[in-house]
């Protein structure tokens, strides 16, 4: 039996997550109370980047398909709120969200397709080029997107309401801003844990740990992987799309493969093969990465000893490795 | 007109001759066991019937209608289920999920999003009483990767007898298993597929199991059907004896 097997299902009612999810959501909401306004705004990227893990690990974690080629969808996610701000001149929050999603489901539509039909490096390999296409026409068409000075996104409005002109920009995005991310994050971690706990989330899992078996009670392989991926790139382009306003620019470093590369690497040190694993990951990643940059201009050099570290000590991630922890603990005390 | 009907049904792998010209029949209800020697194409003449493998040519007609060229979905909605020679399960899945996941599948629910599977309440007594069929439902909560060799064996026949079928492909139920193991894992599923009168197929290594629990006997011999008959017929027909047995069995 795998050491880093998911924890049987049953196990999960709703209740449960109720009884887990309650005081998380609490303390979430009462932070911007107590830290201040830096570390606020840091949490909210943490969240934003939350969204992007969950949606990447219904790939990695759940289908069984790694993907090197996240970044495309972030980016998507980013650019379509920027476009939307300079030639549209759109300023609502709630636009921008669906006009994401309308873009996401269009560019996902098309990379799914060609992606979903390989699988292990190939499919790897195919994400990593596709998103490195879109990098391309971002760097180059820069009449367009402005290359590598990017775009500029200034506050949105939040459901309508424009915030006051003189109202100081970071205590917005700490506060007005930090709950609006927290609502989106709340409502997306329900449609993922809905997804991955319904009979379509059962089939990803089967599909993950034997397509023949898989394909052999019926499931059509492709047309689920099909659907994991739009889905998956959906949410890491809301992701995107709220990243945008908290950053107030978007280049073409959103959509380069070192930024899936750092998708990959939140999943894993939080636990890909937990639902909470990549939320966590994400979360703790934001907040190693500001202590490295101000540790040490090698700071590259320090997030990959602590990713080597991670795989040689913490194969299960964080998440995993306190479940393990915790599951030893119990039998000692058990007996 | 038979139940499953091969004409002439061919595969070739190069210069291998897996499935040569098969002409195989089976009526309904009955329980059919397919012998030869490693080689004989045993294997590769389910795989083409279930449709894991696409024949070079012939015809495969099932319940009168040509199901060569359909799907492996469409041939499982159609009636046709198989278990696996090295078994096929969901590891890191729960055992009630194995089989709740085939039940899933078979009422179309897998395509559903946003409805929890904890909420199909009939769909998981069933897979219980799959489970209690099988003898397996106090390994219900166990991850599949994590039960004995002989439970995932009647695990894998459980997953596929989930589905329904009404012909079923055993791909050698008790290989793996301990001698002691193989009568009562096979009791099991004989029990279960007489009585609900599945028409089955059997590939079996293990002689006393196959003339214990089979109607006919099907002998294959380099890919091609060198006899067929009752258990006796076949226990006494001299050109399988020197065939699969080897001319010095007794």
């Amino acid at each position: 039996m795998s050491t880093v097997a998911l924890r049987p299902a049953a196990a999960r009612s709703p209740l449960w997550i109720v009884v887990w999810a309650l005081p998380i959501a609490v303390v979430l909401t009462v932070l911007p109370l107590v830290l201040d306004s830096y570390r606020t705004i840091q949490l909210a990227y943490g969240l934003i980047f939350a969204i992007a893990g969950l949606g990447f690990n219904l790939l990695l974690g759940y289908t069984g398909l790694l993907s090197f080629g996240h970044s495309a969808y972030f980016g998507v996610g980013a650019y379509t709120v920027a476009f939307m701000v300079k030639y549209l001149h759109v300023q609502s929050m709630e636009l921008f969200v669906l006009g994401t999603i309308a873009a996401a489901l269009l560019v996902t539509v098309i990379f799914g397709y060609v992606c979903v039909r390989y699988t292990r490096i190939f499919f790897s390999i195919l994400t990593l080029a596709l998103s490195q296409v879109l990098w391309s026409l971002a760097f180059k068409f820069f009449w367009v997107t402005g290359g590598t000075d990017g775009l500029r996104v200034p506050t949105p409005k939040l459901l309508g309401i424009a915030t006051g002109a003189n109202e100081d920009k970071i205590h917005f995005l700490s506060h007005g801003y930090y709950y609006y991310v927290l609502v989106i994050f709340i409502a997306c971690v329900s449609v993922m844990w809905l997804i991955v706990h319904s009979p379509f989330g059962k089939a990803l899992q089967a599909i993950r740990d034997n397509e023949t078996r898989a394909r052999f009670v019926g499931i059509r392989i492709r047309s689920y992987r099909f659907v994991a991926f739009l889905v998956s790139g959906v949410f890491t382009a809301i992701a995107g799309a709220l990243w945008v306003p908290l950053n107030g620019l978007t280049t073409p470093d959103a959509l380069v493969w070192t930024f899936s590369g750092e998708i990959v690497f939140m999943s894993v040190l939080g636990g890909f093969r937990n639902f909470t694993g990549p939320i966590v990951g994400a979360v703790v990643y934001n907040y190693l990465k500001d202590f490295a940059v101000g540790f040490t201009v090698y700071w590259q050099t320090l997030m990959g000893v602590v990713l080597v570290v991670l795989v040689l000590v913490l194969p299960t991630g964080i998440v995993g490795t306190a479940k393990l922890l915790t599951a030893t603990m119990r039998r000692r005390f058990a007996r | 007109m038979s139940y499953l009907q091969t004409e002439k049904l061919t595969k070739y792998f190069g210069d291998t001759h897996a499935v040569d010209k098969v002409d195989f029949a089976i009526g309904e209800g009955e329980v059919v066991s397919l012998i030869g020697s490693n080689g004989a194409g045993k294997t590769s003449l389910v795989n083409l019937i279930s449709g894991l493998l696409q024949p070079d040519s012939g015809r495969i007609v099932f319940r009168g209608e040509d199901i060569s060229n359909q799907s492996v979905q469409d041939r499982i909605r159609g009636g046709i289920a198989r278990s696996f020679q090295i078994v096929n399960l969901f590891d890191e899945l729960t055992v009630v999920d194995n089989v709740a996941l085939s039940i899933f599948a078979r009422e179309g629910k897998t395509r559903w999003l946003f409805t929890l599977a904890d909420h199909y309440g009939a769909i998981w007594e069933e897979a219980h009483d799959i489970l209690r069929q099988f003898g397996l439902d106090p390994k219900a909560k166990q991850l599949a990767g994590g039960i004995s060799q002989g439970e995932r064996k009647l695990l894998d026949v459980a997953v596929a007898y989930a589905l329904k079928p009404q012909l079923l492909f055993l791909d050698e139920p008790t290989s793996g298993v301990s001698t002691r193991e193989k009568a009562p894992i096979m009791d099991v599923i004989s029990s279960i597929v007489r009585s609900h009168r599945i028409t089955a197929v059997v590939i079996e290594h293990d002689m006393d199991i196959i003339f214990k629990y089979s109607d006919r006997i099907v002998v294959m011999h380099q890919g091609v059907i060198l006899a067929s008959g009752s258990p006796e017929e076949i226990r006494s027909n001299e050109s399988v004896k020197d065939a699969v047995f080897g001319p010095t069995h007794a």
